[in-house]
């Protein structure tokens, strides 16, 4: 893949975040392009969580800017800002489904809220949805009456609802057994096939990473700061960094 | 390719090959998806060969509508025992397709809502009833049996709960408790003295406010005022606990909940009942001395006289007694609609509410039920 001739579709620039005054990370600056698989990876507690979270509009960062499309978000109107936000879809660490709505009641309160769809209409697109994520039949199932695994999926069925351009995934296959990530791993690969998103992937799942990552940035928690960019089979061969090939060789 | 409505036609294929399904327009979002039912007469009649076709010579651009469409489309023709044929429809269409059908489906039904006759919601509610007596009851059961085990010394207890919960039910408590009281005081005594000034009879505003105050309205209130405050709170919490299975967590640990959540509760309640409502008799009459004072001319001294002549130690305990007993049954129904709580978010709300529902209603019921007792007594 050669991304680096089309226009990003998210830019970071020199950002620094954290919470009040104590900073996660510090003077980080990448981009992500179209169509890509991008990993973000790290040790635990390293700020994965906390970038994406910034990524996603919930944080404003302590400096720096994030750019999508080209427009600058936390400069933006509110009214701009909420349109660029529609286009996100997340998946969070906790799947953080609404536990008092069934599946397609989960999936379908995006588009009530904001599309002009009727009832029908969203109900097929919601039974269309939790088809594409293996859950065809559970419309009337509760958030905790779902298996790990099924709550991951239904998640990411609900995370899909608006047709986002980025989707974005907290540790998608933490908490899951081998077999199910690796399924919601091929899932992702598909659907990204399928529907052409752009896909940011917080994870520090070797499989996943060489599985599915398109390009990765490497997080230290010590130093606060982006330590390495590239593929992540090019990171494993050709990294100077030892903190990089450490974690990337954990298992090899 | 111009923009046009999403659209499709249905209609015999060539050669008498089966149907086929033309697809065209932009199908987007904003174009909303057209309904089904051309499809579903169209198969319904059809009775040559059970082939589907699907052509999108003049799609537009497209998205989830026209998979969620087709996705339907590939439903009904499986109803009518027909085979698709998915070849003349874009591959990346047909692989979100391929997708959607992976795995086997259970069976979708659409719900019909049953028409239930008003003896059979009758039915259902008296055994609800029925269940939430029996679920109250050997709740009491094990409260007392854990009680005992605490009284044995058989099981450590949790201190620092309970001197949690007692901060905030007592402490945090006060101001809620001195405003109500206080209010319930003087507003007694400016009605009491509207009429019993008429009777040149006002120096009995203290015995008025004295006795109810002390009888009735100091326990019943500190009960209510507890009941909304802490009873609810028990509740959430415990019900936030149940939600996140920590009070599993402790089962599986062999540690009965009860031991280790309600009985620190219990006690705590059952402790500071009493000394609030001491203290709502006491805030009350402040109440009622204050209006006589500025609007009677009574002197301090009239009014504390008075009040001493008003209330019996006996008239006194009886409200005592009572407090302590509302103290019990405010824990008790804030801790059972807690662990009765059911496994989601809406659910926490619903036990809050029936906590302080129940708690209210079982203080009414027990104060009846000691008027009855003490007229009996004779106290
Ligand atoms: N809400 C918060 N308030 C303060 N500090 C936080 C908060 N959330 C996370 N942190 C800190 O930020 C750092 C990065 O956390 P996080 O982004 O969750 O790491 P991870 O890479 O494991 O997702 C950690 O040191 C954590 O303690
Ligand atoms: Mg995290």
């Amino acid at each position: 893949m050669e991304p680096l001739h089309q226009p990003a579709i998210v830019s970071a620039r020199n950002l620094t975040l954290g919470y009040g005054s104590a900073e996660v990370l510090r003077n980080v600056s990448f981009d992500i392009y179209p169509g890509e698989i991008f990993v973000v990876m790290g040790g635990s507690g390293c700020g994965k969580s906390t970038l994406l979270k910034h990524l996603i509009g919930l944080m404003k960062p302590l400096s720096g800017s994030i750019y999508y499309s080209g427009r600058d978000f936390f400069t933006a109107q509110p009214e701009e800002r909420q349109s660029l936000q529609r286009k996100f879809g997340v998946l969070y660490q906790g799947g953080a489904l609404w536990s008092s709505l069934n599946l397609l009641e989960n999936v379908s309160l995006p588009m009530e809220e904001f599309t002009n769809l009727s009832a029908r209409e969203i109900k097929s697109l919601a039974r269309y949805k939790l088809a594409l994520v293996g859950l065809s039949g559970f419309d009337d199932f509760y958030p905790s009456e779902l298996s790990g695994g099924m709550r991951k999926r239904a998640a990411l069925a609900r995370a899909m609802a608006l047709d986002p351009d980025i989707l974005f995934f907290d540790e998608p296959s933490a908490g899951l057994d081998p077999v199910t990530s690796r399924r919601l791993d091929d899932l992702i690969l598909e659907l990204r096939e399928g529907l052409g998103s752009t896909i940011v992937l917080v994870t520090h799942e070797l499989e996943s990473i060489f599985a599915i990552g398109t390009r990765a940035i490497f997080l230290d928690g010590t130093s606060k700061s982006l330590i390495a960019t590239g593929a992540p089979r090019e990171l494993l061969a050709n990294s100077a960094d030892l903190r990089v090939t450490q974690f990337l060789r954990r298992k090899a | 390719m111009s923009i046009t409505l999403p659209a499709f036609q249905i209609e015999e294929a060539d050669q008498n090959k089966g149907l086929v399904l033309h697809i065209r327009g932009t199908w987007s979002a904003a174009f909303g998806i057209p309904p089904l039912d051309a499809v579903r007469t169209v198969m319904a009649d059809f009775k040559g060969p059970r082939v589907l076709f699907v052509e999108s010579a003049a799609l537009g651009s497209w998205g989830s509508p026209l998979a969620a469409f087709l996705f339907e489309v590939e439903r009904l023709s499986e109803k009518f025992g027909f085979t698709l044929n998915n070849e003349g429809i874009p591959p990346s269409l047909q692989r979100l397709l391929n997708l959607a059908r992976a795995v086997p489906q259970r069976e979708l039904v659409d719900e019909v809502p049953l028409a239930r006759s008003l003896v059979y919601k009758l039915g259902t509610f008296s055994i609800s009833i029925a269940a939430d007596i029996m679920s109250f009851l050997t709740f009491v059961g094990e409260v007392a049996l854990s009680l005992g085990r605490f009284i044995r010394g058989a099981r450590p207890f949790r201190a620092r709960d309970f001197w949690l919960v007692l901060q905030e039910c007592g402490a945090e408590a006060l101001p809620i408790v001195t405003l109500i009281s206080f209010l319930v005081g003087l507003t007694m005594a400016f009605v009491g003295s509207i009429q019993l000034s008429a009777f040149g009879a006002s120096i009995y505003v203290a015995n008025l406010v004295g006795l109810v105050m002390v009888r009735e309205m100091g326990a019943t209130m500190a009960g209510i005022i507890l009941c909304g405050r802490t009873g609810a709170a028990f509740a959430s919490q415990i019900g936030s606990m149940k939600v996140s299975e920590e009070i599993d967590a402790l089962r599986t640990l062999g540690i009965s909940p009860i031991d280790y959540i309600v009985l620190p509760r219990l006690l705590a309640l059952f402790l500071m009942m009493p000394l609030l409502c001491l203290y709502a008799d006491f805030i009350g009459i402040l109440g009622g001395l204050s209006v006589s004072m500025w609007m009677l001319d009574l002197s301090l001294v009239q009014y504390v006289l008075q009040t001493q002549k008003a209330i019996t130690l006996a008239g006194f305990s009886t409200g005592i007694i009572k407090s302590t007993v509302f103290g019990a049954l405010v824990a008790l129904t804030g801790c059972l609609r807690g662990m009765q709580c059911g496994s989601n978010a809406a659910a926490i709300g619903a036990s809050a509410t029936s906590a302080v529902v129940t708690g209210i209603t079982s203080i009414v019921v027990a104060d009846a039920i000691f008027a009855v007792i003490f007229h009996v007594l004779d106290i």
